[in-house]
């Protein structure tokens, strides 16, 4: 994977996205967007409701089409990314099966892609270690708290290490405390798989702690604001939360959307 | 946490468990010695004639001699014959019946457009009272053939498993969907580990529903006419006979073989999901 790393991961051109056109609940959900994002990057969407965060990713994840414009994954139509599994995905809801146990969960995409049973149990076993789960491999979802269970999906979306990771306001569920520290983890697992990460989100002090570019977006009809560049280094710890580079980043982010509110 | 605490049951020792197993079934079974000590009573105070209604100490004294007649060196009770008569014709009646709506369900639910135009009709037939087919069935398959009330059995249990069945393999959560979407996942593979195994519990509420219909059509059915060893006509020749602690104790038959198929229902249920009854119990 790492040794044919592709300069440009997902690429945006123009692309708007109309739901329900010629009806009265027509709704502009993205015009004109433009955006590049990195190999290997980490980037944040932000915005308020209803500013296409999510549409975005969704696009660029092939479970959309948009209605203009074109977009590009990993030098493919989106759809041939999906085809040729690029695509790691982690809803707001772990969705996990709950008629499989945790290792069963993470070992759900390896056989849907035909791996062995061997290199199932031993992929997921990795998984599960790297998102610290590896004592309760055999527990079902609902033994879990939401937290754990947030990591499971992560641990299952990484399994057959895809390219991209698609976050959608993956810990918008659970509180300030186990997020933060989920956060610290996802920072882990990044820079132990080198996976380019796009994080849609509602809380500008993720973004910032977690984002390399965040991209700031504005509503009615969705699209991109500004992306600001958080120029805080790698690798970052709970220290980085007091760096006043993070103050300005956090402000500036918040000025942005207030702005964008106000138009 | 609900997890937690049901941590601490299993793994407390037996004394407090069956404790408090009997504290949760006590009410049930007070209940149930109530209403019968009641029943003998009311019959005795009011001197309520025999073929009205028996006292319930007349139906167990004959449920015994029957028990004995079963068990004793000729082995031949009528009511054993009849009850395991009728136990098959249920039980054939059900395996065809649940098996064909579960079928016929995977089929109509890979073709929405298939599985939308038929559930109106299913769901259409399933309130039709099918059980006043049963002469025609007898004519069909023969009074005396057991097929003539296995065929109704199957027709009553086929539809409520149907809907029940399409239903549980067409709700299946959008972001569930979306994930296998992401996996490019093939219709196939989508079905067996994603649409199956969350149709589970819709099927097996339906073969709960469907065991106790199943009998209640055997019997029912048999009312119409049958082999003299169904419980069906043991209950209707007793009560025309006037000896009415037979037909109560057939009666008696019928409700635990009804009860013993629900539970053996539910074994299946438990054996093939664990995950969902651990579930229930944590909730």
């Amino acid at each position: 994977m790492s040794s044919q790393i592709k300069d440009i991961a997902i690429s945006a051109q123009a692309v708007s996205k109309v739901f329900n056109p010629g009806t009265e609940a027509e709704v502009a959900a993205l015009q004109d967007i433009h955006l590049k994002v990195e190999a290997g990057e980490f980037i944040s969407l932000i915005g308020p409701s209803g500013c296409g965060k999510s549409t975005l990713m969704r696009l660029a994840g092939d479970l959309l089409q948009p209605s203009a414009g074109q977009l590009i994954v990993n030098g493919k139509s989106p759809r041939q990314a999906r085809l040729d599994r690029d695509y790691g995905m982690v809803f707001q809801a772990a969705t996990l099966y709950e008629w499989r146990t945790v290792a069963k969960n993470v070992q759900l995409p390896l056989e849907v892609m035909g791996y062995s049973k061997s290199a199932r149990q031993e992929r997921a076993a990795e998984m599960l270690d790297l998102v610290e789960l590896g004592p309760f491999a055999n527990h079902y979802p609902w033994q879990l708290s939401g937290g754990m269970q947030q990591r499971v999906s992560i641990a299952r979306a990484l399994a057959f290490a895809p390219s991209i990771l698609l976050m959608d306001e993956p810990f918008g569920a659970l509180d300030e405390f186990t997020r933060e520290r989920m956060n610290l983890e996802l920072l882990k697992i990044w820079r132990h798989t080198k996976v380019t990460i796009v994080f849609v989100t509602h809380s500008i002090a993720e973004a910032v702690f977690l984002s390399g570019r965040i991209v700031v977006m504005s509503p009615r009809p969705g699209r991109i604001t500004q992306v600001v560049t958080s120029n805080l280094p790698y690798p970052r710890d709970f220290k980085t939360r007091q760096d006043p580079t993070y103050y300005q980043r956090v402000s500036e982010v918040r000025e942005l959307l207030r702005d964008a509110h106000e138009v | 946490m609900a997890p937690a605490k049901l941590r601490n049951d299993q793994s407390s020792y037996l004394p407090v468990r069956i404790r408090r197993r009997l504290a949760y079934y006590f009410p049930t079974i007070a209940v149930a010695f109530g209403v019968i000590l009641l029943w003998e009573f009311l019959v005795v105070v009011f001197d309520i004639q025999q073929f009205l209604l028996p006292k319930p100490s007349s139906i167990f004294a004959e449920f015994r001699l029957q028990v004995e007649l079963w068990l004793g060196p000729e082995g031949s009770s009528l009511l054993f014959e009849a009850s395991g008569a009728t136990f098959w014709e249920a039980i054939g009646g059900f395996v065809i019946g649940c098996g064909a709506g579960i079928l016929v369900a995977l089929i109509t639910a890979r073709w929405t457009i298939v599985s939308e135009a038929t559930m109106p009709f299913a769901i259409a037939a399933n309130s039709v009272p099918i059980i006043a087919f049963a002469p025609i069935m007898n004519n069909w398959f023969g009074l005396t053939n057991p097929a003539s009330k296995m065929a109704i059995v199957a027709i009553i249990v086929f539809f409520p498993t149907m809907i029940n069945t399409v239903r549980g393999l067409t709700l299946v959560e959008a972001r569930q969907l979306e994930l296998m979407r992401s996996y490019a996942a093939k219709p196939l593979k989508i079905l067996f580990s994603l649409r199956i195994p969350n149709a589970l519990p819709y099927i097996f509420s339906a073969l709960r529903v469907a065991s106790a219909l199943s009998l209640i059509g055997a019997v029912v059915a048999e009312f119409f006419g049958g082999p003299r060893a169904t419980l069906g006509v043991y209950i209707t020749q007793e009560a025309a006979a006037f000896d009415f602690a037979k037909a109560w104790t057939a009666i008696l038959m019928a409700s635990l073989i009804g009860i013993a198929f629900y539970l053996l229902v539910l074994l299946m249920e438990r054996r093939l999901m664990p995950w969902h009854v651990s579930l229930r119990q944590a909730g």
